[in-house]
């Protein structure tokens, strides 16, 4: 379909850059989210910011539409390619170029892993803040792409609070800096704007991050409780004691049972809940909220309380946590997993009604979250041999979704829109508010070229606005267009 | 007449709509109309009204900082948002806010302490009429009336005080927005959750953009807790290269500072640091023992912040923010020391050394030309990189092209008229085109911003 552009591609990205054989195509045709597949027409791999820059100004030559690829780890179908257009991979861009601890910023290439950073940063006594559970794999560009936060970022932030510059490569192929690495660079804060877009108004191909001093003691605790309502009653107390954790995460009983299946966690037996509250910062600090956090478990009725006393201990208390996601794969063939937010106080009784549509269902539903903010994983148990079975799932999870909605929440808390939830931002937002938000779109991406068919079911058209007028057309004042 | 026929259609959308007078003036542009609607819903149809007679709208909160950024290039319409000051919801149990754009800074933060919590945003502690502010306060920068900034304005500016060191600037705090487009639509995207990444987020479009983009009716926030205790330590440094050791070791510690200011009244002065720690009150004492070991003698800790605390601004004079890498302070001071000799000036210089921020400030009574001269001689030292604190390992083009940014926030009209006061603007291409596709008739804020944006 687009064979004819492969020379000039592999003029840019050498031959070996360019992958072109059919099966070889298929390796890249999901990322995370396995539901939705397309084989891209061609997948680039460029090694620089200039390659970057000139595969798009080849694309937007020819109209070819183009998707960008970190690691292929994210859940809403971010990377998914288009079967007509250019995968551009940025794999071999994954130069730590500086760390400067002086300044605390460190200026790094997308295709670096997130964990990564923290690595390089450690000898300094700094770390990368921002840290998903894929941390290992996914990349600092797809980071920014979904404005990634991670179980610490209850307490300290997303991917936004943590960048302070980037270069971009537009929809035209241009080389822009968004923002100068002081976080206070003049005009507006397209940067801000940029992160979280999903892909959709360009590409980073360097990004200035910021570091963050390694806490002087972390420590965390785990606390059975007989229910998530108990569980949640703790949460809101810690909270309201104005203890900031480090992160708050909660399990309920089918997500143990699963998580002590896969990787034997020995979490309390029969525990309809389990609550990790990592605390981090100022040892003085950390040692007495530490107590504050056991005495409230306690008093909201824990029937068992562990507390690390050291980094392994610590690993040992998350390892159940972070195995949950992959653990379910064993009591189910297949999951859905979903990434609603509600406002935390209305947690517990969400997991009310998802027990009580999961009940109604007799679908299974394992409840993994971030207590600390409301963000719910619902993990959607079942048997994808059947599609009466899927359906139903598919249902389910939309209910679920619906249900963070009306109780004025948000359709994903950190894995982004994608493909997988496009048809639900109508439902989150008005006309009004999509048609507002696609002006942005419109001003760096005119032609609809980068990675279109994400986040808005709809497209806007890009064209003339109705409306009085003052002064020439902008069209015309720059040049472009005459009007007569 | 046309100006009744006006006035008319303004009053049908919004009955708080009048002839203006001198008193609307927006940096010495005086316009023909001002109003104050009541709701997201009057402020609409009064933007609609105002597109379909392509009247040019200025958004004024308390008036606070209406004179920062360039005069606007035509004013046609003033809208005064002090009628907006709802405070929406405070949702304790989720430390979360949403608030209408024309709630005082101070107004909130009552209302939230109430609650043991807190928008956490320093204000610019300013001066206004002539009177010192309150001493030691850091809240609330006062405008001509002495009223202090609204939620709106302290968005549109971006405005941030000590505490950004550790929770940002208005657009790190901001979780959801809405706002009126110049045609009068509304439009609002986030949301009431922290955690929330479904479509673009317009709060950080609309944080610093000067209302060019549309005018900004509500925000939500998200809060903290407000601590029990703080400590403030301080020390004086007997130079810049004293200055940068002590907030190095300050910034560089475990001890989670929650601002590492400095303070300096002239050339040749010590430069005074103080460094603000905040918690429970056995851990501020713990801990503020530890910073005064590392601060060494003469460092002392108060309850209550020194006198200079966030007082950047004092008067109404010239107000230069400098921004850069914390590493680059050093060269930021000797650059600002270079210009202000050559120019025949002697600013005050102060600002979150930490966080890469600090702000020259001249009086009111300083030569237009030397004001101009001074700021001329700081571009040209950015522009020579003579302020990059710049990695190593990162030469060009691995890093931007000038690692800091000299922004005039706002001047008397004689100097202001007379400069640039943005400076380079890398993106500004981009921008423009964000600009065109926001408002493409140019009729918000025309001229006040970058690029005359």
């Amino acid at each position: 379909m687009i064979e004819h552009l492969v020379p000039a591609m592999a003029e840019i990205c050498g031959r070996d850059g360019v992958v072109t054989d059919p099966l070889d195509l298929r390796t890249y045709e999901c990322d995370g989210l396995t539901s939705h597949r397309a084989a891209p027409a061609m997948v680039v791999l460029p090694r620089t910011a200039e390659q970057v820059a000139a595969v798009v100004r080849v694309c937007a030559a020819a109209k070819v539409p183009f998707v960008a690829r970190g690691s292929g780890t994210g859940l809403s179908g971010g990377a998914l390619p288009r079967a007509d257009g250019v995968l551009i991979v940025t794999s071999r861009m994954r130069r730590i170029i500086a760390v400067d601890p002086a300044s605390q910023r460190a200026i790094v290439e997308p295709g670096v892993t997130n964990l990564a950073v923290s690595t390089a940063a450690r000898p300094y006594g700094y770390f990368y803040a921002p840290d998903p559970s894929s941390q290992q794999v996914c990349s600092v560009g797809g980071n920014v792409a979904e404005n990634s936060g991670g179980a610490h970022c209850l307490k300290h932030g997303f991917t936004v609070h943590h960048v302070l510059g980037l270069e971009i490569v537009t929809p035209a192929g241009e080389l822009v800096w968004l923002g100068d690495g002081t976080g206070s660079a003049p005009g507006y804060d397209l940067m801000g704007a940029f992160i979280g877009s999903e892909g959709t108004l360009g590409i980073a191909t360097k990004i200035i991050v910021k570091l963050t001093k390694i806490p002087q003691m972390v420590t965390c605790l785990l606390a059975g409780f007989e229910t998530t309502g108990a569980g949640g009653a703790a949460v809101s107390a810690i909270i309201g004691a104005g203890i900031v954790p480090a992160a708050i995460e909660m399990m309920d009983a089918l997500a143990i049972e699963a998580a002590e299946e896969a990787v034997a966690c020995n979490y309390p037996e029969g525990a309809g809940a389990v609550l990790i509250v990592e605390l981090d910062g100022p040892e003085s600090d950390v040692r007495r909220d530490r107590e504050a956090v056991r005495t409230l478990c306690q008093e909201a009725g824990s029937t068992e309380i562990r507390e690390a006393v050291d980094a392994a201990e610590r690993a040992a208390i998350w390892v159940g946590r972070k195995s949950a996601f992959a653990a379910v794969g064993r009591i189910c063939p297949a999951y859905i997993v979903q990434d609603g937010v509600v406002p935390r106080t209305a947690l517990g009784s969400v997991l009310d009604k998802i027990a009580q549509l999961s009940a109604e269902s007799g679908i299974r539903v394992a409840n993994v979250f971030h207590a600390g903010d409301g963000n719910l994983h619902p993990l959607v148990l079942y048997d994808d041999s059947s599609p009466a079975a899927t359906t139903a799932a598919e249902e389910l999870s939309g209910a679920i979704l619906d249900l963070c909605i009306s109780h004025g929440g948000s359709i994903t808390g950190e894995h982004g829109v994608g493909v997988d939830k496009s048809r639900y931002m109508p439902k989150m937002f008005g006309a009004d508010d999509l048609d507002t938000m696609q002006l942005l779109r419109c001003a760096f991406d005119p032609q609809n070229l980068c990675n279109p068919g994400k986040i808005f079911p709809t497209p806007r058209l890009c064209g003339e606005v109705p409306g009085a007028r003052r002064g020439p057309h902008p069209l015309v004042a720059s040049g472009q267009a005459e009007q007569f | 007449m046309a100006g009744d026929a006006v006035l008319r259609a303004l009053a049908t959308a919004c009955p708080a709509a009048r002839a203006a007078d001198g008193s609307d003036a927006v940096a010495g542009v005086t316009p023909r109309y001002a109003a104050s609607p009541a709701s997201v819903a009057e402020a609409s149809a009064l933007l609609h009204a105002a597109a379909d007679h392509g009247l040019c709208v200025v958004a004024r909160g308390s008036g606070s900082r209406l004179d920062w950024g360039a005069a606007p290039h035509r004013c046609d319409l003033v809208v005064d948002t002090t009628l907006l000051n709802q405070v929406v919801e405070h949702a304790a149990g989720d430390l979360v806010t949403r608030v209408q754009a024309g709630v005082g800074l101070d107004r909130l933060g009552e209302v939230l302490a109430a609650a043991g919590q807190q928008l956490a945003l320093d204000a610019l502690a300013g001066v206004r009429n002539g009177t010192a502010a309150d001493a030691g306060s850091a809240a609330g920068g006062n405008g001509s009336a002495g009223q202090p900034a609204t939620i709106g304005g302290t968005l549109a500016t971006g405005v941030a005080g000590p505490r950004r060191l550790r929770y940002g600037t208005p657009r790190d705090l901001v979780i959801g927005i809405t706002v009126v487009r110049a045609d009068g639509t509304v439009a609002s995207s986030g949301g009431k959750v922290v955690k929330n990444v479904a479509g673009y987020d317009l709060g950080k479009l609309f944080a610093g953009s000067y209302g060019t983009l549309g005018l900004i009716v509500e925000a939500v926030f998200r809060l903290h807790p407000l601590p029990s205790a703080a400590g403030y330590t301080t020390m004086a440094a007997d130079g810049p290269a004293a200055a940068h050791r002590a907030v190095a070791a300050a910034a560089g510690s475990e001890l989670a500072p929650t601002a590492v200011e400095i303070s300096r009244s002239g050339r040749g002065q010590p430069v005074r640091v103080g460094v603000l720690l905040e918690g429970d009150p056995a851990g501020v004492d713990e801990r503020s023992a530890v910073l005064r070991a590392l601060l060494g003698d003469g460092a002392m800790t108060a309850p209550e912040p020194p006198g200079w605390w966030g007082r950047y601004d004092p008067g109404t004079g010239t107000l230069i923010r400098v921004a850069f890498w914390a590493d680059a302070l050093p060269r930021v001071l000797a650059v600002i020391d270079a210009a202000a000799a050559a120019a025949g000036v002697d600013p005050l210089v102060a600002g979150s050394a930490a966080a890469g921020v600090v702000y020259a400030a001249l009086r009111e009574d300083a030569d237009t030309g030397a004001a101009a001269g001074f700021i001329a001689a700081l571009r040209a030292a950015l522009a020579r990189g003579e302020a990059d604190a710049r990695p190593q390992a990162a030469a060009r083009p691995d890093s931007p092209p000038v690692l800091a940014s000299v922004v005039v926030l706002h001047a008397p009209p004689p100097v202001r008229d007379q400069v640039d006061l943005w400076g380079p603007v890398p993106g500004l291409a981009l921008m423009r085109a964000v600009k065109d596709q926001f408002d493409p008739g140019h009729r918000m804020a025309p001229g006040r911003f970058v690029g005359g944006i």
